[in-house]
Parts: structure tokens; sequence; C-alpha cells
């Protein structure tokens, strides 16, 4: 792995205007992506980590949604400062995207083979027939053994797991840097997942192509990725190698999470539960967070938010706990 | 079959009494494919197809499978919400496979289900407490203010306060609305729940918070469970024993730990590898099946799962294999355990 910076977020802020009332979806998040790694976003329903992916790629939908502050840049390139045009050659070309929901991101009056042409057409040039030649080789990548013959077919005629595949042989069409797959297994089954996931690696390792990958299970996380960023209520709260994070969690959420979790490998007499539930991104509550949730709180923690710190070497946390150590890293 | 007889099973950790509440005997769900234009009967998707096995007093019986496996069938059908096509039920030395619905009803009370959206299952114009008192009217239990006080017991049981009464389910979150259904579930002091996919749509740290409470309710009030599950990790938490299902037929059924630490069916073997798990300092060698699930209207001849599976040889294509006793309370229907001509049909 290259430590060469792929993609760089800073100080994003995403918010959604409804009704009168602001949703801070995305609140100040920071991180950097190196060429080749696998980053892992984690965290709950409402915590912010889809809407930073979109913003990303620059699909928030707007009104309501706008990227108030912060800058994206993928190798040193502002996307923000692209225009729409522009914006839509760094899609497809450079950043792929895989969506959760297989059923509903192919479109079914097309062919798979008319679909994944699509893109080599009008992003690399390529005439129809030479699409149409690449599409049936990036299938056999994907593990259709009947390609030729796959091409011709409809998403209705296959399956969860093969529409997923064939979303990931779209991504990779273009030979992406950074491929971004949004809950890519969630609404598969397990055994397919396990398919999906290899494959996955399998195609990174090809195109040495950095994945930012989203998801809510920690398992899959552990299975994929380099580093992991954690996010709770818009913000990063800690972001440490996959390696730290899961023998040496340090975030107060992080460690109840990994707590609260049933793993087949590892049985506990009782799962711990954090009281309570995600707040709404319209109402955060004053300083940290998690704070109203964590048994670990006290007086000081409602005053600010906590600054994300790095706390070990590449290990950084967003907690007053740990406040005292390490040195500053905003 | 003798899995109903079998009443010596290992590895229990509660009170379980070893008595039967609920025996399931060749349950089987034929849904017709209607077709052409005088939408006949063109064949069938065979939802569950075969399924015996017995629930004991007090257990809580995990029953696992991918989707399309037949589980959600076989929960509903237990119910009496689907019709059995063949086979029989037996709840508490009953037999309630052929009762009208008049005559079901009673049976109800003993006998509630958890769904599992919380969004859906709850009706919206109807306050938290009159949800929760409903199945109580139906069943003709308790005086009116018996029952007001019921409601504002199991509220505060389930950790909701009584003044949510008076709310309207969109006030709550999907975890708090689980808790009103599981107050519901409770109202009319059951024997058993069966849930299905109760946690599925919760985020992990509430889903634990749910499955804590159904833990502490099962000790409390004495409750069988049956818990519907595509999650291995969170069935291996909660249950006694545990069913595999595939392609409507039950692969596997054991208690949980000669299951999930000895698994004989290839099938569970590869869905339990399958599983990622967060502990990354134990390299696991992860089975990956080739495929995807047959089509239940059209499945393969002999064994379901030979079209997948590793190991699959000649007989596996021509015979069904049924479910076999290995000792200890594990049954497993594969090949790989039976000479020719032994347990097979």
């Amino acid at each position: 792995m290259s430590n060469e910076t792929l993609l760089e977020v800073e100080g994003l802020k995403t918010y959604f205007h409804i009704e009168g009332k602001v949703a801070k979806a995305v609140d100040g998040v920071d991180f950097s992506i190196d060429r080749g790694e696998t980053v892992a976003l984690v965290g709950e329903s409402g915590s912010g980590k889809s809407i930073t992916s979109m913003s990303i790629m620059q699909l928030i939908p707007s009104p309501p949604g706008k990227i108030e502050e912060g800058a994206i840049k993928l190798e040193g390139k502002d996307l923000l400062s692209l225009s729409e045009r522009e914006m839509m050659k760094v899609r497809g070309n450079d950043i792929g995207m895989i969506f959760q929901e297989p059923m509903t991101s192919l479109n079914p009056v097309f062919t798979i083979g008319e679909q994944l042409a699509e893109p080599m057409v009008k992003h690399q040039g390529m005439n129809k027939k030479d699409a149409k030649k690449r599409a049936v080789e990036l299938l056999k990548l994907v593990g259709f053994p009947r390609a030729e013959e796959t091409v011709k077919e409809y998403p209705h005629q296959l399956s969860g797991g093969m529409r997923q595949r064939v979303m990931i042989a779209m991504a990779m069409s273009c030979d992406p840097k950074l491929l971004i797959a949004d809950e890519p297994t969630t609404a598969l089954d397990v055994t397919i997942q396990a398919q999906i996931l290899d494959l996955m690696q399998d195609v990174k390792k090809k195109y040495n192509s950095a994945i930012l990958i989203i998801t809510h299970d920690l398992g899959v996380v552990a299975e994929t990725s380099d580093r992991v960023l954690v996010m709770y209520g818009g913000q990063i709260v800690e972001n440490a190698s996959a390696k730290d994070l899961f023998t040496n969690p340090k975030h107060p959420y992080t460690v109840g999470l990994l707590n609260s979790m049933p793993d087949v490998a590892d049985e506990k007499e009782r799962l711990e539960s954090i009281p309570g539930t995600v707040p709404p991104a319209h109402n955060f509550p004053d300083g940290c967070r998690f704070a109203p949730r964590c048994k670990h709180a006290m007086e000081a923690c409602t005053e600010a938010v906590p600054k994300l710190r790095e706390n070990e070497p590449n290990h950084h946390v967003r907690c007053i706990l740990y406040e005292d150590q390490g040195g500053e890293k905003e | 079959m003798t899995v109903a007889n079998d009443r010596q099973q290992a590895g229990q950790t509660k009170a379980v009494s070893g008595e039967t509440l609920v025996e399931v005997n060749d349950l089987k769900k034929h849904f017709p494919i209607k077709g052409g234009v005088l939408k006949r009967t063109v064949g069938h998707v065979k939802a569950v197809d075969g399924v015996t096995f017995s629930v004991y007093k007090g257990e809580t019986l995990g029953i696992v499978g991918e989707s399309g496996s037949g589980k959600s069938t076989l929960g509903r059908m237990i119910m009496r919400l689907l019709e059995p096509s063949e086979g029989s039920i037996e709840f508490d030395g009953e037999d309630i496979t052929t009762l009208s619905q008049r005559q079901i009803r009673p049976m109800r009370k003993n006998l509630q289900m958890i769904f599992q959206d919380p969004y859906a299952s709850l009706n919206p114009r109807m306050s938290v407490g009159e949800i929760i008192e409903e199945p109580m009217v139906v069943q003709d239990m308790f005086t009116k203010e018996e029952r007001q006080e019921r409601v504002i017991d199991l509220l505060k049981r389930v950790g909701l306060g009584a003044e949510a009464r008076t709310k309207y389910p969109h006030e709550f979150s999907g975890g708090q609305r689980q808790r009103i259904g599981i107050a519901r579930a409770l109202s009319t002091r059951p024997q058993m729940i069966i849930g299905d996919e109760p946690v599925s749509a919760l985020d992990v740290s509430v889903q634990s918070q749910v499955l804590n409470l159904m833990e502490d309710l099962q000790e409390e009030y004495n409750l069988t469970y049956i818990f519907i599950a595509h999650d291995l990790s969170v069935v291996k938490h909660i249950s006694d024993r545990v069913g595999v299902m595939y392609l409507g037929k039950l692969a596997e059924i054991a208690p949980k730990d000669s299951l999930y630490d000895k698994p004989l069916h290839p099938y569970t073997q590869a869905l339990i590898s399958a599983v990622p798990s967060t502990n990354i300092e134990e390299v696991k060698e992860r089975q990956v099946l080739e495929g995807d699930l047959p089509s239940p209207s059209n499945p393969p001849s002999g064994c379901p799962f030979h079209t997948r599976c590793p190991e699959a040889h000649e007989r596996c294509k021509e015979k069904t294999p049924l479910l076999t006793d290995m000792g200890d309370g594990h049954y497993v229907a594969c090949h790989l355990y039976t000479e020719p001509g032994e347990n097979e049909s």
C-alpha cells in the first residue's frame, strides 16, 4: 500500500433545510483515504455516513440539502469547485459507486450489456462494439460463467447477488481510483455477502483502487477494512486502524457498539446496551453528541463539542476522557 | 421421525422442563402458481416442505435461514395465520391444525407474535394504550379497570412508562415501537411468543436493548420463544436450540453450542463460516458457497442443497435425506451421515 493521499475531506458540513429546521446531517467531517486503502465508515442510521458519501459524489438533493462548508479533494483537485459537467466526468471515471439496493439501481428496461456499455461509451469514448466486448470481459471478471448470454438479459432475470455483481462490474468499468460502496451487502443473504466481499477484495487487488465502504455491520468492517471511521451525530468520533479499533476501542460509543453486538465467534453472557437512541440531526444535544447516552458523561461533556484528537499514533478520538493525553490535532 | 420423542436435550442453560409445548409434524405449505388465461395452477412454490420438530416449555428455539428458506412461512403457520397444506401442529397437547378461525381464537391467548416491521405492525390510528389493550378485549379477559392497570404495568415493564399510553405510534422510535409490540404480545399472558425477525430492523445499539428485554421477560414469565431470524449471531445469542432451514426443509437442528461449534451439515458449515466476525485476531477460513438459492418453485431433486454442496455425490441428486439422530439432541439431514437406503425418501 502506498502512502500517497488520494482523497481528502476537510471540515465537510452538509445541512438539510426542512420546514424551517436545519438538520446538520454532516457536521464537520475530516478524513483522508490513501491510494489502495480500504476505509470503512461505520455508524447507525442517522449518523450521517451515507450523506458523507453522497456529498463526495455530489449527489445531495438540493434543495433541501446543501454542502455548507469544507473541501473535498481528489488528488489535490477540489471537487466542490467543479461544474456539474466536470463533476460528471469524475463520477464514473475517477470515482465509482455501488449502492445498497441492487434491485432499484439498475434500469429495468435496458439489458445488462447496454447498461454496462453506456458509461464506457460516455466516459471513455469507446465505440459500442468494443464496449460490448468489454462488458462481457467485466462480467466474467465478477464471476458470471455465461457472460455472453448475461449481457443480453434484463435485471429482473438476475438474483440480488448477481445484480450486485453487475453493479460492481459497472463501477469498475472505467477503472476508478476510488470505489464508494454504500451498504453493498446489506440487502443480501450471508452466503451471498461472503461472495460479494471476496469479489470486492479481488477487484481491488487487480485495479489497486481505494475503497470507501459504508456500513453498519462491524463484522463486515473487520473482514474488509484497513482503517475505520466511526460516525455519530454527523461527526467522526473515532478514526483508527481496523486492528486498533477492534482490539483497543477508545470512544465510549465505539466500545458500547462493540459490546452490544452478538458475535458468532465470541459468546457474551449478556449484551451491553446503550440507553436511548441516536439523536435527530435537527436537534443535537449541546456539547458532546453522545453525552446523553454515555455512562462516562460528566458536567464538562455538555459544555463544548470535544475535538477529534490524535490520542495514539494514527488513532484519533473525539472524547473528553482522552483530552489530556496525546497531541493536538486540530 | 424421532425428534418429537427425544426429551433428552443437551446443552441447556435455562430451566427448560423437557415438556413439549409445540409439536410440528411433517408440516408443508405449497403456494399454487397460477398461469395462463384460465388462471390454472401450473405449479407450486414449496415454501415449507415437510418440517418436523418440537419446542420445549421455557426454551428459545431459533430458526435461521436465508431469504426464501421458508422460515417466516413456518412461523405464520404455527400461528395459523397461514393454512398448512399438509402435516400437523400440536400446541400444548391439542391439535390446532384443523381448528376453524373461530375455534383458534381462544388459543391465540397463549400464542402471540412479534413482527419484523415496528412501523407497519401497529395501527397508527390507535393510541398505545388501545393497542396494548386490544388483545385482552378480543379475548374477553379481565375487567376494564384491570385491563387499564395491566396496560400501565406492561408499559412500565417494557421500559416505556405509563404516560406512553395516551400517545400514538408515530411518536415513538423503531426500538420503542418494538417494545410496544412486545407489551401487546404479553398482554394476554401467553405461554409462547413467536418473533419473526423481531430485531432485524433495529440499529445495533437498540437491538441489544430489545434482546435483553426479551431475555428478562422470558425468565420472569417463563415464556417459550420461537425466534426466527437471518442473523446467525443474534440467533446464537438468544437461543437454546437452533434449527437451520434451507429451501423449505430443516437441514439441521441441535442445541446451539453443538450446532455452532460442530455443525454437521455442509450448508450449516458454510453459513456459519460466512458470518463476518469482529474478532480480527482469529483468522478463520471462509467457505464460500457458489451460486444462489434455487427457486422454491422448482427445487432440485434429492437433497435440496446438492447443487451448491461441496460434498455432493450421486446419491444426493436422487434421494432426499431425512433428519437423522446424531445423539445429544443433534439432528442432521445429510447423506454423509447415513448409509445408502437409510433415512431417505
